[in-house]
């Protein structure tokens, strides 16, 4: 097998998947974020500011989604294909959500309207709750495995997917989200609005650390597959003591007000839960629950060495440029967000 | 055989998913190519500005960047859905095209989609925050993320259309299309043709677009001192444009015939083994009898695409049965349709390059009427052009190799697609009647007043002052 710096390109391609991932996760995170916190604002003005503080960059971070998505069809076909089948009923929810979510953001302030207003900020609320809530239960469910035959081919029914384990998954997710953009509104704003955020973004973090000790807590008790990367390699039980710090050191921050701290703490413990899923699976992707031997992992489920070469030489190129290019577009919109007559 | 209700009949799904995917594609076909068209033209408009600082080009460029934000915005949404379904419901073909699909698809994201998405909001929201080059800047990255977007989709559907460098691995239910040469399978021997004509197609939709609109205000005398030289941008794309349509249109046929003669024979409706080719210009296929009956040019068919009257090609019937498109009439009548409107918009383009010469561009209502409701017609050509590509393309989901009934996901069952599909007819209609609405009330706000403009860069100046 070829390999790169003494990794395999199918090892290199799982971390640009998962890094994709854990870019939408972090990005579109916030977004979805203030969409579930927006509705505890009355005022026309600050809805106005908490959608126009995502207004210049949540398209672009939407589109980790759709990279992370073609990166996972490129680079494991297979999984890409018994995944999204399998999830057929969810992901079909979650598209239309989707597309709710976008035109939510686009429509609401194009008619004054009170009913149109709310009816759209509640579209809001509704569709970011879901695809954070559905983004979390499909990673539950990728967690525990599920019934996958020899062809690859998902065997089981969709209701199989609303379990406990996938719903508290999903549930932590939306409290993660709900940190994550009560944090990033906080710093978007300013006087009454700062106020009620620092104590929107108390609340949020509470809820999340809660509902992360739970699941936690849950998963080593019930799920021990998990964990055997980690009793297997002892050195690793640094990340999940990292992560623990980082949670940690949000509530603190949070405390101290030092929003910008917590926000970027909140963002790297994201990055670390997302690396502990990929440690705790690897080199499995998905794992069949009927037998282990038909799973599906970065190996037997990847692309030829060939695509794989061709992939990372173009994320190579790519990554960089679009990470310049983010860069730039935050910059551009740094500071506190003003609603003028350019805004939504 | 026993059929339980989770093992519906494949048919269903197949029919099913077509059905969803055709729909999902050309629902979301409506918003691509504006933004690809508008994308050009609003460098044209703003790079107008950067020139001459004239303020009617910074406020045309102003109220076209918002309506882009609103086509592009619905793109965006129903994209993500196309990415999605090749998973969902076509789990097989995913499996088999992975290793040459995805890395398209990927490249599209990578390359093209954060480019776009990326500088949108500088375009939007970044009037007063950055330099008016960087916004200028920001623009062109916009337009050109917009058509990176089809270089990479066109890429990936012409390696459907006509496969080259890869070579199959397994067989049956195991066999995979793996790249074997990256640069054969990006540049596939219809790859460029169609990409040509898909852009093409495209810049013509943005600028009847815009040509209808002005076309509009200038019949109800609105915003003239901005509606004409608006006009007068749009139309020059068109002119050029629709004639270089023509010529792409002539080279992707002679890429058809040259390599999937089947789909040629379909779209003229040829059944005979080997004939020399009429062109019809208008007809109807009976497909039982296998004739055509219509208006038709002897030979020229095999002129247009082997420079030579007589020569004989091969017809349907050349073909094994299961081999060839089954619609062929519908085929038929759509290319046919997408042509005569290629014809009719050369036309249009000529009647106002015409009138334009003679100084009388603006003074025929009955033109601007003509103008006005021409926008219709590139979206459908767009349409119909992809939909006889894609069934005479049949039964094949990639040319040769894999069919479609065989692509389909084992798992899905036809009550899940059935659902979906409803789901998406529901959203699909809200959201059409929604931008339908809102591009209305934008066009009937239209742009903002020079007065206005001023204004706006009266304050700037002084948030400047107080600034520094």
């Amino acid at each position: 097998m070829e390999t790169f710096l003494g990794i395999e390109l199918a090892t290199w391609w799982y971390l640009v998947v998962g890094a994709a991932f854990t870019g939408y996760v972090i990005l579109d995170g916030f977004d979805l974020g203030v969409g579930l916190i927006h509705l505890f604002f009355k005022k026309e003005e600050s809805r106005r500011i908490s959608l126009n503080a995502i207004g210049p960059v949540w398209d672009g971070n939407e589109v980790w989604l759709v990279i992370g998505g073609g990166a996972l069809f490129a680079g494991f076909p297979e999984v890409y294909a018994t995944l999204f089948s399998a999830f057929y009923i969810p992901f079909m929810l979650f598209l239309v959500m989707i597309i709710f979510r976008a035109v939510s953001i686009e429509f609401r302030s194009k008619e004054p309207m009170l009913w149109w207003r709310k009816m759209w900020d509640t579209a809001f609320a509704i569709s970011s709750g879901l695809i954070a809530f559905l983004l979390g239960v499909v990673l539950g469910n990728v967690l525990l495995g599920f019934e996958i035959d020899a062809n690859g081919n998902f065997t089981g029914s969709w209701l199989d997917f609303l379990n406990p384990y996938a719903i508290l998954v999903g549930i932590t997710t939306v409290a993660m989200f709900m940190m994550h953009g009560s944090l990033y509104l906080v710093m978007k704003t300013r006087d009454r609005m700062y106020a009620k955020l620092s104590i929107i973004s108390k609340n949020t973090t509470i809820f999340f650390v809660i509902s992360y000790l739970i699941l936690t807590v849950y998963t080593l008790i019930y799920i021990p597959h998990l964990t055997d990367n980690f009793t297997n390699n002892p050195a690793l039980f640094v990340l999940p003591l990292l992560a623990i710090l980082l949670v940690a050191n949000i509530t603190r921050q949070v405390a101290k007000r030092k929003f910008m701290g917590a926000f970027i703490s909140s963002a790297l413990s994201m990055a670390i839960l997302l690396i502990l899923v990929a440690i705790e699976l690897f080199p499995v992707i998905l794992l069949s629950t009927t037998n282990p031997e038909y799973s599906l992992t970065a190996f037997n489920a990847s692309a030829s060495e060939k695509t794989l070469e061709i992939m990372l030489t173009i994320a190579a190129i790519a990554i960089p440029l679009v990470g310049f290019y983010t860069g730039f577009v935050f910059w551009t919109f740094r500071g506190k967000t003003v609603v003028d007559k350019d805004s939504y | 055989m026993i059929r339980n209700s989770t093992n519906a009949p494949t048919m269903d799904v197949e029919i099913l998913s077509r059905i969803q995917f055709a729909f999902t594609v050309a629902f979301h076909y409506i918003y691509p190519p504006l933004s690809i068209g508008l994308g050009l033209i609003l460098v044209i408009m703003e790079g107008m500005y950067l020139k001459t600082r004239n303020p009617i080009y910074e406020a045309m460029t102003r109220f076209w960047i918002k309506i882009f934000a609103l086509i592009f915005g619905i793109g965006v949404a129903t994209g993500i859905v196309m990415e999605f379904e090749f998973g969902t419901n076509w789990a097989t073909y995913s499996r088999y095209v992975g290793d040459i699909f995805g890395s398209a698809l990927a490249a599209e994201g990578l390359f093209a989609f954060a480019l776009e998405s990326g500088f949108l909001g500088v375009l939007l929201f970044g009037w007063r925050r950055v330099k008016p080059w960087v916004h200028f800047v920001s623009t062109i990255g916009v337009a050109l993320g917009s058509m990176f977007s089809a270089v990479w989709i066109v890429v990936a559907n012409s390696w459907q259309q006509t496969p080259a460098g890869y070579h199959i691995v397994g067989e049956g239910m195991d066999a995979r299309a793996e790249i074997t040469d990256f640069w054969a399978m990006v540049f596939n021997p219809s790859s460029v043709d169609r990409l040509t004509h898909v852009i093409i197609g495209a810049f013509l939709a943005g600028a009847f677009l815009v040509i209808s609109v002005n076309a509009y205000y200038i019949l109800k005398k609105r915003h003239l001192e901005i509606a004409k030289p608006a006009f007068k941008i749009a139309l020059s794309v068109a002119i050029v444009t629709s004639l270089a349509q023509l010529m792409s249109g002539h080279s992707s046929a002679e890429g058809v015939a040259e390599n999937q003669p089947a789909k040629l024979a379909a779209f003229e409706g040829m059944y005979e083994e080997k004939a020399v080719g009429d062109l019809y210009l208008v007809g109807w296929v009976n497909e039982e009898t296998q004739e055509v009956t219509g208006i038709k040019i002897p030979g020229m068919l095999s002129f247009l695409t082997h420079g030579d009257w007589e020569t004989e090609m091969p017809g349907l019937n050349a073909f094994p049965r299961d081999e060839i498109p089954t619609q062929v009439n519908a085929v038929f009548q759509l290319y046919h349709l997408m042509v005569a409107i290629g014809m009719t918009l050369i036309g249009l383009g000529l009647l106002g390059a015409f009138l334009w010469w003679r100084g009388k561009l603006f003074d025929y209502p009955l033109v601007l009427k003509l103008f006005m409701w021409a926008v219709l017609l590139p979206q459908i050509a767009n349409q119909i052009g992809w939909f006889s590509a894609e069934m005479g393309r049949q039964p094949w989901v990639v040319y040769g190799l894999l069919r479609t009934s065989d692509a389909l996901s084992a798992t899905v069952t036809a009550n899940q697609v059935l659902f979906s599909l409803i789901l998406f007819t529901a959203v699909y209609s809200l959201l059409f009647a929604l931008f339908v609405y809102l591009l209305n009330k934008k066009i009937q706000h239209g742009p903002e007043s020079l007065e206005e403009l001023d204004h706006g860069s009266r304050q700037r100046e002084i948030a400047q002052k107080i600034a520094s």
